[in-house]
């Protein structure tokens, strides 16, 4: 029901990023949704790779600050108003989101959902009709 | 165990007996044999009959690390070069270096007292010594092997640096005490972390750590992390190297061979005595040694003397842990800061790595103070708002502690660069 997903602490200076995508291809690890939250010192790559222990253990050994998290990926249905549905749905149990953001994913837009209880979360979700990544 | 009874448990009047007659000596000594000593005595009016006892010890003139220098390499020797068996020189951190000479005297009374200290610290010859501490003209590397010798434990004179062999002969030949500089012993506690390593897997049970100042925190970081008792041996090469003074089991203070080296402290700035327990800076006049004898030098350490009884038994005067050398004190808009404050702050946290650096500026006629501190990838939060907090707490504790205000930057781990040796704390790019 819930996906891990990787977050690695960046200093904003040059380059990191390019180190970051360097390690993940040298050792075949696809990517397939990032996103990069910044602040003015410095910067959280989250992403969603194939291989997530692979990946972390790979950028450890390389000295990045690297950790696993649950998150929920919804699949969003292609309609009108569908992520509003959810979102409504985590309104009524009472579940905050910590921060989200999508990617597209085969043929369907797909949101990555950080909340304090990801099991919770993608409960509440499925219980709704609606569907999460594995 | 205690190494030498006879003097470690000696009471008060026969230890001042013993510097007194040795002080009286020493005295006329240097007054014959070192021109720099003479030219001085004569130019205070002191003439070496004044000095009857260690009572007149405040009568006699100050030695600055810059009278090494100026008389540099030989000429505060007291002996003839003939005499001196090994020659050592500082590393020259802060200036010239300088020379320090011995005599085989002096290395025989130098082993006695690393045998001192090593006992204290439960050292028998059971024990296999790793000493990664450098050997060469470092005083430390050499100046604890004899003395482990004397204890008759094993050496492993591995010396500092290449890490992994360290941890190989930790392990294949089974170490039991690990002697080195405190940074360098949280660097191979760290190497081990990631060669997948537990301590269980060491025999490691005692740490001999010294010539650099670290605080009580670092102490419980690295019993916790290597899984050993950390003592803090003391010393400098001036006076000798390490083993002037080192911790018993107690911990409590760092018993001082004062038999050898007598202990003072002084206001650095008035230069008068201070009472038994107030913190000023330490002075040490050696009293036996040969190839060079130092009156009253100024240690730029800071630290504060106690005579009572230890628990241990030991007579010997206790000093205090070291704060901090005058030296890495930062002035920062008028107030003192110590860089062993802010690791005191950063291990209490229990939330970074103890690794941090000080960089110090001048913009706009105000000094800036950013302290760099690595994220431990095991408290590492994946929301920028937890980072941020901890960032904010990490500048109000130091803030607390300083009273001042600082800039706090978290870096990414492994990027502050790690030592062998002494840790370089201190960027300071303020015009000198
Ligand atoms: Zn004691």
């Amino acid at each position: 029901m819930t996906i891990q997903q990787l977050s690695v602490f960046l200093e904003n200076k040059s380059g990191r990023l390019l180190e970051v995508t360097k390690v993940l291809a040298e050792h075949d690890i696809n990517m397939s949704a990032f996103s990069i939250a910044d602040s003015s010192d410095f910067g959280m790559l989250r992403m969603i790779v194939d291989k997530p222990e692979a990946a972390y253990t790979a950028l450890k050994n390389n000295n990045f600050s690297v950790n696993i998290t649950q998150v929920v990926g919804l699949v969003v249905p292609d309609t009108a108003g569908s992520l509003y549905n959810a979102l409504e749905i985590l309104k009524k149990d009472n579940i905050e989101v910590e921060y989200m953001y999508a990617f597209s994913f085969k043929d369907n837009a797909t949101v990555i959902i950080r909340s304090a209880n990801a099991e919770q979360t993608a409960a509440a979700l499925k219980t709704a009709g609606f569907q999460t990544m594995d | 165990m205690i190494w030498n009874e006879h003097i470690e448990c000696c009471s008060r009047d026969a230890m001042t007996q013993r510097q007194s007659d040795g002080l009286r000596k020493m005295v006329e000594r240097l007054y014959f044999n070192v021109p720099f000593y003479r030219k001085k005595f004569q130019e205070m009016d002191l003439s070496p009959h004044d000095i009857r006892g260690i009572e007149d010890l405040h009568k006699l003139p100050f030695t600055y690390k810059q009278d090494l220098r100026d008389n540099y390499p030989m000429g505060l020797f007291a002996v003839p070069q003939s005499e001196i068996v090994r020659l050592h020189a500082s590393s020259g951190t802060t200036g010239k270096q300088t020379v320090v000479g011995y005599t085989r005297k002096d290395l025989d009374m130098w082993s006695e007292v690393v045998a001192r200290c090593f006992s204290a610290a439960g050292i028998s010859k059971k024990d296999i010594v790793q000493i990664a501490y450098g050997y060469g003209l470092f005083t430390g590397g050499l100046g604890l092997h004899y003395g482990t010798e004397k204890v008759g434990a094993s050496v492993i004179p591995i010396s500092g640096g290449n890490t992994h062999r360290q941890l190989q002969m930790m392990q294949d030949l089974g170490s039991t005490v690990l002697a080195c500089t405190p940074s360098y012993a949280l660097y191979l506690a760290e190497s081990l972390e990631k060669a997948g390593i537990t301590r269980e897997q060491t025999k490691l049970r005692v740490g001999i750590f010294g010539a650099e100042a670290w605080t009580n925190e670092m102490r419980k970081e690295l019993e916790y992390k290597l899984g050993l008792k950390a003592f803090d041996i003391y010393g400098l090469s001036e006076i000798m190297g390490p083993g002037v003074a080192c911790e018993c089991e107690c911990q409590n203070g760092l018993h001082v061979n004062e038999d050898h080296f007598i202990p003072e402290i002084i206001d650095p700035l008035t230069l008068e005595p201070l009472p038994e327990g107030q913190v000023g800076e330490l002075v040490f006049t050696t009293i036996t040694k040969e190839g060079l004898p130092l009156l009253r030098y100024r240690t730029r350490d800071l630290s504060a003397l106690h005579y009572d009884t230890c628990s241990c038994g030991r007579t010997l005067v206790r000093m205090e842990k070291c704060k901090g050398r005058t030296d890495d004190m930062l002035i920062i808009r008028g107030v003192n800061v110590f860089p062993s404050q802010i690791e005191s702050v950063l291990l209490n946290m229990h939330e970074t790595s103890p690794h941090y650096q000080l960089i110090v500026d001048r913009v706009n006629n105000l000094d800036i103070l950013e302290v760099h501190v690595e994220m431990d990838e095991h408290f590492f939060a994946d929301e920028i708002r937890k980072i941020e907090d901890l960032n904010k707490r990490i500048k109000h504790n130091i803030e607390n502690t300083l009273g001042i205000s600082v800039g706090v930057k978290l870096v990414e781990p492994n990027t502050i660069e790690r030592s062998e040796g002494k840790a370089k704390r201190i960027i300071d790019n303020r015009k000198k």
